[in-house]
């Protein structure tokens, strides 16, 4: 077997119709609208202030679920970066869906930076820290945006892809590596502090649950973006290969023209 | 992490021509350089390509040393297919692009000698090699850098000599020489071909190559149709 | 040719290059300085500056670490040689190795003069015990640069903006380095009261980001070269 580089037959069911919605992402957005509106009831409403930080827990709420998510997105990136490159076909559905959840995770990592510093700022009563959570954010979110700007280097799909996912695996290796190292840093600042920097407040159970609502609503939500996501990426290089095929028509009529 | 592990390094067409071009299209940021060519070339023949400005026989040389990747249609040299047994293709084949691929801080005889030792040869080689191309002697120790565009051009051959390719592409190899030089070069090819080596050479320059090669291919527009020697 | 030797081939003749043509000596090494200089500036205090000293350094060594690989392969890309050295099929593993050893060793010159600078302007002071952990954190350190260094030059080599997206994609990538190789010099250096046992644990990191990065770059090292047109 070997791969001819010519059109791919793969064609998404949902990018043959005019968007890219299907039934599966219809289900996924009806449940994460439900689980949201669950969080909002109970991240506002329903679970009490906490002792010490009163009403700012609620922002860990969102604060560690777009922190999960925003990791998860990253592995995603890392395994569909593997399967590319590993996989037989070379098929580069993994290569968009790796894009995709980085794209993604990027945009996560922000709100999580931000949240962070607004929970900071309310209860420290500083915007930064440098806790090692945070800290590690902040350089991997960095990190990711190289990513991205890999992907924009240009080429065919296929360099792309290469490309893309060599350096997909290798910001991975730097996970491991920078969360120890930033750990190791901070462990050597023992700052008393009230509040456990790391965010794991001891939390009753109805704070429990508002958390595990929140960290199910933005998974869900993630999915959802994943799903149209990688869709409309798909799109995007079909109409690169359609471009091509028009400009190797106008070409091969200008040569016509001159002969 | 290289191209599919399994692909074997055995040549996956049975083809007796040294290059074989059906139909490939290659694409540089969206634009098809090339746009269709189909090309055949046999052992021991120096074919030239001609063609205006922008018809893509830069392109075709680059996609013979896989440079450049081939997006659509089918291409092989020596029998190795250009989209997965690029690694193979590679040690057999020589390319003069518009750029000399020398290091303007070493001399000629250092360029030559690192060049030559990539593929393992002999510093007696290596020495031979600067000779035919005339740099040998009182260029040997000059800097590149120093050199003249002509002479740069020379030391570019003398290393693409010491590497003893099996397919030579040359784009304008005469452009920058002078008339010793170009005498010279031509010498070189004739006894590259008859030790066995296939040449390929763009080149505006009709006459002077056109003397030089057994046939000449027109490449227009991205476009090349040619099937081969005709017997 | 043997990997082992074509990467030896290759090392030799970038250092061969350096020695001929002196950007270590005259460009970067006095860049490396100034960059010192202006910390100073920046810092205005003495006693500051003797208990920043080895983070000085290591960022000083960061800046000019790109400025090295940039060089390290515009040689290769002004001329077209990178492109060569695909053609001529030269295994890429080779040619990473090669290159990170050319610029290991730059690298490593550059940091022994940063310190002494670091010892004459901002009077930080070495002990005799601390030699050997100042020793092995430049060797690990230097390795780990060196890799991710030669990495990234060779993604970013063919591209024009290069200039811009290699400081990206290096310096978060060698973050962990800079705050190792920072507190195993400290240690080493006894700033700050920091005891010499506590800088070993951090050259343990050190080595696990080499060993890493010297593997992962070398797998990798082929393949990213290899798509630029």
């Amino acid at each position: 077997m070997t791969t001819t580089p010519t059109i791919p037959a793969e064609q998404p069911a949902a990018t043959r119709r005019a968007g890219t919605g299907t039934t599966a992402t219809r289900v996924l957005g009806i449940a994460m609208v439900v689980t949201m509106g669950w969080l909002v009831a109970f991240g506002l409403g329903f679970s009490p202030a906490d002792r010490d930080q009163e009403d700012a827990v609620r922002i860990l709420y969102v604060h560690v679920p777009t922190a999960w998510v925003a990791y998860l997105a990253f592995i995603v990136t890392a395994v569909g970066s593997a399967m590319y490159l590993f996989g037989k076909k070379h098929s580069l559905g993994f290569d968009r869906f790796a894009g995709a959840s980085a794209e993604i995770g990027v945009v996560f990592m922000a709100l999580t930076l931000v949240s962070g510093m607004l929970w900071g700022k309310l209860t420290w009563g500083v915007y930064w820290q440098w806790d090692a959570r945070l800290t590690t954010t902040a350089l991997l979110f960095v990190s990711y945006i190289g990513y991205l700007a890999v992907r924009g280097l240009g080429g065919s799909h296929q360099q792309r892809a290469k490309r893309s996912a060599v350096v997909g695996l290798l910001v991975v290796l730097e996970i491991p590596l920078v969360h120890f190292s930033v750990k190791m840093w901070r462990s050597l600042h023992q700052d008393a502090s009230v509040l456990d920097s790391e965010g794991d407040v001891s939390m009753d159970g109805l704070m429990l649950f508002s958390l595990f609502v929140g960290v199910v609503a933005f998974t869900l939500w993630y999915a959802w973006i994943l799903l149209h996501r990688t869709r409309v990426m798909a799109m995007e290089d079909m109409l690169d290969d359609h471009g091509l095929d028009r400009a190797l028509d106008a070409r091969r009529a200008e040569a016509e023209e001159q002969s | 992490m290289d191209v599919d592990p399994e692909v074997p390094s055995a040549p996956s067409a049975a083809s007796d021509h040294v290059v074989a071009l059906d139909q490939a299209v290659a694409v540089i940021g969206g634009f098809p350089v090339l746009a269709g060519a189909t090309l055949a070339v046999s052992s021991g023949e120096i074919v030239l390509l001609s063609g205006p400005n922008g018809a893509g026989k830069t392109s075709i040389l680059r996609l013979c040393a896989g440079l450049l990747p081939i997006a659509r249609g089918s291409g092989s040299i020596f029998g190795f297919d250009l989209a997965t047994q690029r690694d193979s293709i590679r040690p057999r084949v020589g390319l003069l692009g518009h750029r000399n691929g020398l290091y303007g801080d070493l001399t000629v005889a250092e360029n030559v000698a690192f060049w030559g030792s990539t593929v393992g040869a002999t510093p007696d080689e290596i020495g031979a090699a600067s000779a035919r191309l005339g740099v040998d002697g009182r260029l040997n120790d000059v800097v590149v850098s120093k050199l003249s565009a002509g002479q740069k051009r020379r030391t570019s051959l003398a290393c693409l000599v010491a590497r003893r390719a099996e397919l030579w592409l040359l784009d304008e190899p005469h452009a920058g020489l002078d008339a010793a030089g170009r005498d010279e070069l031509d010498t070189v090819l004739r006894q590259a071909v008859s030790s066995g080596a296939t040449v390929l050479v763009a080149s505006h320059e009709l006459e002077r190559a056109g003397s030089l090669a057994d046939r000449v291919v027109d490449v227009i527009g991205g476009q090349v149709h040619d099937s081969g020697a005709s017997s | 040719m043997s990997r082992w030797q074509i990467a030896r081939l290759v090392a030799s003749k970038d250092l061969r290059i350096e020695r001929r043509s002196r950007v270590l000596m005259n460009q970067v090494l006095p860049f490396a300085g100034v960059t010192m200089v202006m910390f100073a500036f920046a810092l205005d205090a003495s006693n500051v500056l003797e208990r920043v000293a080895p983070g000085l350094v290591w960022l000083a060594t960061l800046f000019s670490l790109l400025v090295l690989v940039q060089r390290s392969f515009a040689i290769e890309s002004d001329d077209g040689a990178l492109d060569a050295l695909r053609v001529a099929g030269v295994d890429p593993v080779a040619i990473y190795w090669g290159k990170a050893f050319a610029l290991a060793v730059q690298l490593a010159v550059l940091e022994v003069v940063l310190l002494i600078a670091a010892v004459l302007l901002y009077g930080a002071d070495v002990p005799l015990g601390g030699i050997v952990l100042l020793a092995t954190t430049l060797v690990t350190a230097t390795c780990g640069l060196a890799s991710v260094g030669t990495l990234y030059g060779g993604l970013t080599a063919g591209f024009t903006g290069r200039e811009t997206l290699l400081p990206l994609l290096v310096l978060p990538v060698v973050a962990p380095v800079l705050i190792g190789a920072t507190r195993a010099v400290e240690s080493a250096l006894g700033t700050g009261g920091v005891a010499l046992s506590e800088g070993w644990p951090w050259i343990g990191l050190l080595s696990v980001f080499a060993v890493a990065f010297g593997a992962g770059g070398a797998l990798a090292f082929g393949p990213l070269i290899e798509e630029a047109t």
